[in-house]
């Protein structure tokens, strides 16, 4: 199988698994050991013989058809889409794991079309990271909206209804009026959408319509969540918590943020922003967005709603590093799609194993609880530090690069907001481990039959799932340089 | 077989016009329903290929003209079929008969078994009228076959179940009076001062005339007389009445076709003959077209936003849909007409389809109310991921044919440097959006009543064509070489000047 090949059928693969459920819907464990099965082949697809290719400098792709001319869908990987691709596929496995023990332990209804929704949402999100152009990326980008928004309303309540349809009002408002105009316009002045190394627009477009165009990109990018278009994403963890973790803090929300950078490397051009500054309001918006979010998540009583807003303060970091238009900030960018991955889907999935394991939601709720919980808690520390961006965790690298970024801008003003907001964090991160390590458990809690000093975790598919991928943080922090230097072919 | 190939093989323009002519009397004279949709269906699908033939040979050999009678042009009757017509007519005659593989199941709730060959033999009629206007390359035949089609259209409104479809139909036929009206005032004064008929020989004596005072009224007419026939907003009002009170399947036939062959006639009219480009100032017209359009776009969308019933929703729907084709007449360059053709033929096959999901709904739940649509994503899961699916091209979802549509549109508004224009286009997409997702959350959230009969999915023969033009909106939504290849060639044509 040659690299171009291997490319079109893992974005395909997946629907191999919706296959597989839909045949197997009657049996739920031949049904799951379907999506274990493609989860893991897709990963060995990804990391086996597309990574390689691209390691070695090779940019395998393939086109699918011309749509109308000049618009193509074809997929082309480089160093971005590859590091995306190898997220979202890995940890596809580790939360189709976690789903089972999840959606099992919480006798969710509707499993079949959970699973199949998923597999298609992946779909998407591999179509997004490989996309060749920006017409491609388009495609998948509302693939992905489509196939998780019957993930959103699963529970079929009265909120879950109010939740998707702001979910799908923001997220498809903005991509129709403001992504598919930017497309458009940069077709038109470039005659292309394709992704090129050192960006299409300089010499087309300039001086404040590329202020315009930019804005265009980044408020068309709704699952970046720069605010003001944030809110789809707190109102869309009323969804299963699998979905949370890996759709609402890896898959779907990194797709917007890697729409950005993408479109800042491959459209614009880092050299076109830096010079001409017209990404430096896109700085103080994402500045923003990140302080601000931080000092919302900071209030928030209800874990997984603290966690929603930490996301949206940390998906603004990515585009802080697009926006900076420095190397370093690219890479930074790029890095932190991984380590913010890895650290967040620990956050969820250790939520979501409160949730079942202990039936508690809410941050105060949680006191006493890692005594009954230690390997949750354990991952749930993990994972906050990689967050926070201490060592020895992998999200320290990509804040390094960052801050550097910053620093080669000369951006002083967007140092202080990454080590404000790393403060911040600290701050909305820790309470949820003292509490649960140090405080006392209510003397009234109310399942005292189990006792209050032995172990009484989850299911083990619901806690495995949190220790390896906090494992996986620090073993991140150790092979950060691989990441750097397979990114470092972004940039020259 | 290949004698009779040779016999007919020249006089295809013709037979799209006689053929239905002719099997609309024997539908009469065999007074049997089934018998009478056996005709139908043979005229139907040998005109379909019939229409391919043509647009073929329009491809590989250029314009075809057909003398009737072998009177030469200017003076005898001209047939006249280019890359544009060719097209239409062969989205009208394909919606023609496949919209008559769902007929049978769905009129036999809705008209009585003794009546239905008259139906088939006035759709019949309706196919004639709407091919003649497509086909001829004479402007007063356009206002004969128009009269045709019309009046046909009345009769088949006509014969929906509620005595509303009666009043729809009257109010129908006024308008529709009206604008005929219309467009013979304007084709009499065109003939009055140009002395002749032929729309090329008329396009060449109107550029040596010049537009003096007579041509600009006549223009007027015509583009008042068009505009009802088209529902232009605010000239529409005849429109959602007559779509929601109609036969269902009238509706979805109708609405795939009447609206876009009257589409066909303006901008035949205003780039062929008027030639609003280079002979005139088109910019008021333009102007005009646009803000119209623009109109159209917002409130049919917002009005559909409120409307109970699906039908009429879909209804209003299309008010706006037309606004987008007004619109991409009005920027009068290559994308943007471009677009406007190519959404003829998109939203042809889209709310055709759609119009069609609401026939199965009606023969099932006996309603097209909201309310009717309840837990529908469960009890008619094929029905319904129809809807869906055309829905989503409504709003113009990327693979969909929507979204190409979409794209040609927003290329010309932004060509044409109409930037707040662009926007709107795109802002009143998202109308679409809300419009349909009502309806998918009712199928898919809200709980059936309780105690509800238990509903089985609508009978392959009506799943059929809905299915087949759901699915061309998915495949004509990638692979563009025939829609957007011939309007685009079609639309280089009308821009350059050409007939």
């Amino acid at each position: 199988m040659t690299a171009a090949t291997a490319v079109g059928l893992a974005v395909a693969w997946p629907l191999i698994a919706v296959a597989l459920i839909v045949v197997f819907q009657r049996w739920p464990n031949l049904r799951e050991a379907g999506t274990l099965l493609t989860g893991g082949s897709l990963f060995a697809i990804v990391a086996g013989v597309i990574l390689p290719e691209v390691e070695a400098g090779g940019r395998p792709g393939m086109v699918l058809c011309e749509v109308v001319p000049g618009l193509r869908l074809a997929f082309e990987v480089e160093p971005l889409g590859m590091i995306f691709g190898l997220v979202a596929s890995g940890l596809w496995i580790v939360t189709s794991f976690y789903s089972i023990g999840y959606m099992r332990g919480h006798h969710e209804k509707n499993q079949t079309r959970f699973y199949i929704c998923f597999a298609i949402a992946i779909s998407g999100a591999l179509g997004v990271a490989f996309a060749a152009n920006v017409f491609t990326l388009f495609v998948f980008y509302e693939l992905i909206t489509l196939s998780t928004f019957p993930l959103v309303t699963h529970s079929g309540t009265e909120e879950a209804r109010n939740a998707g349809r702001m979910y799908l009002g923001i997220l498809m408002g903005t991509s129709i009026a403001f992504l598919l105009l930017a497309m458009v316009w940069t077709w038109l002045a470039t005659g292309t959408t394709d992704f090129t190394p050192g960006g299409i627009l300089a010499g087309k477009v300039d001086g404040p319509q590329l202020m315009i165009l930019l804005a265009l990109y980044a408020f068309g990018t709704g699952k970046a969540a720069l605010m003001p278009f944030h809110r789809w994403l707190p109102a869309a963890m009323v969804a299963p918590t699998p979905v949370s973790a890996l759709l609402h803090a890896v898959a779907v929300v990194k797709a917007g943020v890697f729409t950005i950078l993408k479109v800042v490397v491959y459209v614009f051009g880092i050299d076109l922003l830096a010079t001409t500054g017209a990404g430096r309001w896109l700085t103080w918006v994402a500045a923003f967005t990140i302080i601000a979010a931080s000092c919302v998540a900071l209030g928030k009583d209800n874990l997984k709603a603290r966690l929603a807003y930490s996301t949206i303060s940390q998906l603004s970091y990515i585009v802080l590093g697009a926006a900076l238009a420095t190397s370093a900030g690219v890479i930074g960018g790029g890095m932190h799609i991984v380590m913010h991955a890895f650290g967040k889907i620990t956050l969820f999935f250790c939520a979501g194993a409160i949730m079942v394991g202990a039936h508690k939601t809410e941050v105060s709720e949680l006191d006493g609880l890692g005594r009954r919980m230690p390997f949750t808690f354990g991952a749930f520390l993990l994972g906050s530090l990689s967050v926070i961006g201490l060592p020895p965790m992998g999200g320290s690298w990509s804040k390094w690069f960052l801050m550097l970024s910053a620093a080669e801008a000369h951006q002083w003003v967007m140092m202080v907001v990454l080590m404000v907001s790393s403060l911040l964090s600290i701050g909305y991160l820790m309470p949820v481990v003292v509490r649960g390590f140090f405080r006392p458990a209510p003397a009234d809690a109310h399942d005292d039959r189990h006792s209050a000093t032995g172990i009484h975790e989850a299911p083990l598919l619901c806690v495995l799932p949190p220790v390896v991928t906090a494992v996986g943080g620090i073993v991140l922090f150790f092979y950060a340089g691989d990441i750097w230097s397979l990114l470092s072919g972004v940039v020259p | 077989m290949e004698g009779l190939w040779a016999l007919i093989s020249d006089d295809l323009p013709a037979l799209q016009i006689a053929v239905p002519l002719l099997a609309a009397t024997l539908c009469v004279l065999i007074r049997r329903p089934t018998a009478a949709w056996a005709v139908a269906m043979v005229v139907a699908w040998s005109s379909f290929a019939n229409a391919g033939v043509l647009l073929h040979r329009v491809l590989t050999t250029g314009t075809i003209s057909y003398v009737e009678g072998g009177w030469p042009v200017p003076w005898g009757i001209e047939l006249r079929i280019d890359l544009l017509n060719a097209l239409v007519l062969l989205v009208v005659t394909g919606i023609c008969a496949i919209v008559l593989l769902a007929a049978p199941r769905s009129i036999d709730a809705e008209i009585p078994r003794d009546k239905q060959y008259l139906f088939y033999a006035v759709y019949l009629l309706c196919m004639t009228g709407l091919a003649g206007m497509t086909v001829t390359g004479d402007a007063f035949n356009i206002f004969v076959f128009l009269e045709i089609s019309s009046l046909s259209s009345y009769a088949l409104v006509s014969q929906g179940r509620t005595p509303r479809a009666l009043t729809a139909a009257i109010q129908y036929l006024v308008m529709g009076t009206i604008g005929g009206t219309f467009i013979l005032l304007g084709i009499g004064m065109l003939y009055m001062v140009t002395g002749t008929l032929n729309i090329v020989d008329l396009a060449n004596q109107l550029a040596l005339v010049g537009p003096n005072r007579t041509v600009m009224v006549a223009a007027a007419c015509i583009a008042m007389g068009v505009g009802i026939k088209l529902a232009v907003f605010p000239l529409h009002i005849w429109l959602p009445n007559a779509y929601t009170y109609a036969p269902a399947i009238v509706t979805a036939f109708i609405a795939a076709t009447s609206t876009k062959v009257a589409y066909y006639v303006l901008v035949r009219f205003a780039f062929s003959i008027f030639r609003i480009n280079q002979t005139f100032d088109g910019a008021h017209s333009s102007a005009i077209a646009m803000m119209l359009g623009i109109a159209a776009m917002f409130a049919g969308s917002l009005v559909a936003i409120y409307q109970d019933d699906v039908k009429r929703m879909l209804a209003y729907s299309s008010v706006a849909q037309i606004g987008y084709m007004i619109l991409g007449l009005s920027f009068a360059n290559e994308y943007g007409l471009t677009g406007g053709l190519v959404h003829l033929f998109n939203h042809a096959i889209m709310k055709c389809g759609l119009f069609l999901v609401l026939a199965c709904v009606l023969l099932r739940m006996g309603s097209t109310r909201l309310s009717a649509f309840a837990g529908l994503g469960r009890r008619m899961p094929l029905t319904f991921a129809a809807f869906v699916l055309g829905g989503l091209s409504l709003v113009g979802v990327p693979l969909t044919v929507g979204f190409v549509s979409k794209w040609y549109l927003v290329l010309g508004a932004l060509e044409a440097g109409l930037w707040p224009v662009a926007v709107l286009i795109l802002l009143s997409s998202i109308l679409a959006l809300v419009y349909i997702w009502r309806v998918v959350e009712v199928g898919y959230f809200k709980a059936p009543p309780e105690g509800a009969d238990a509903i089985t999915e609508a009978p392959f023969s009506m799943l059929l064509p809905t299915w087949i033009l759901i699915g061309s909106t998915l495949v004509f939504g990638v692979w563009t070489s025939l829609s957007v290849g011939v309007a685009s060639a079609a639309a280089r044509m009308l821009i350059g000047g050409g007939s």
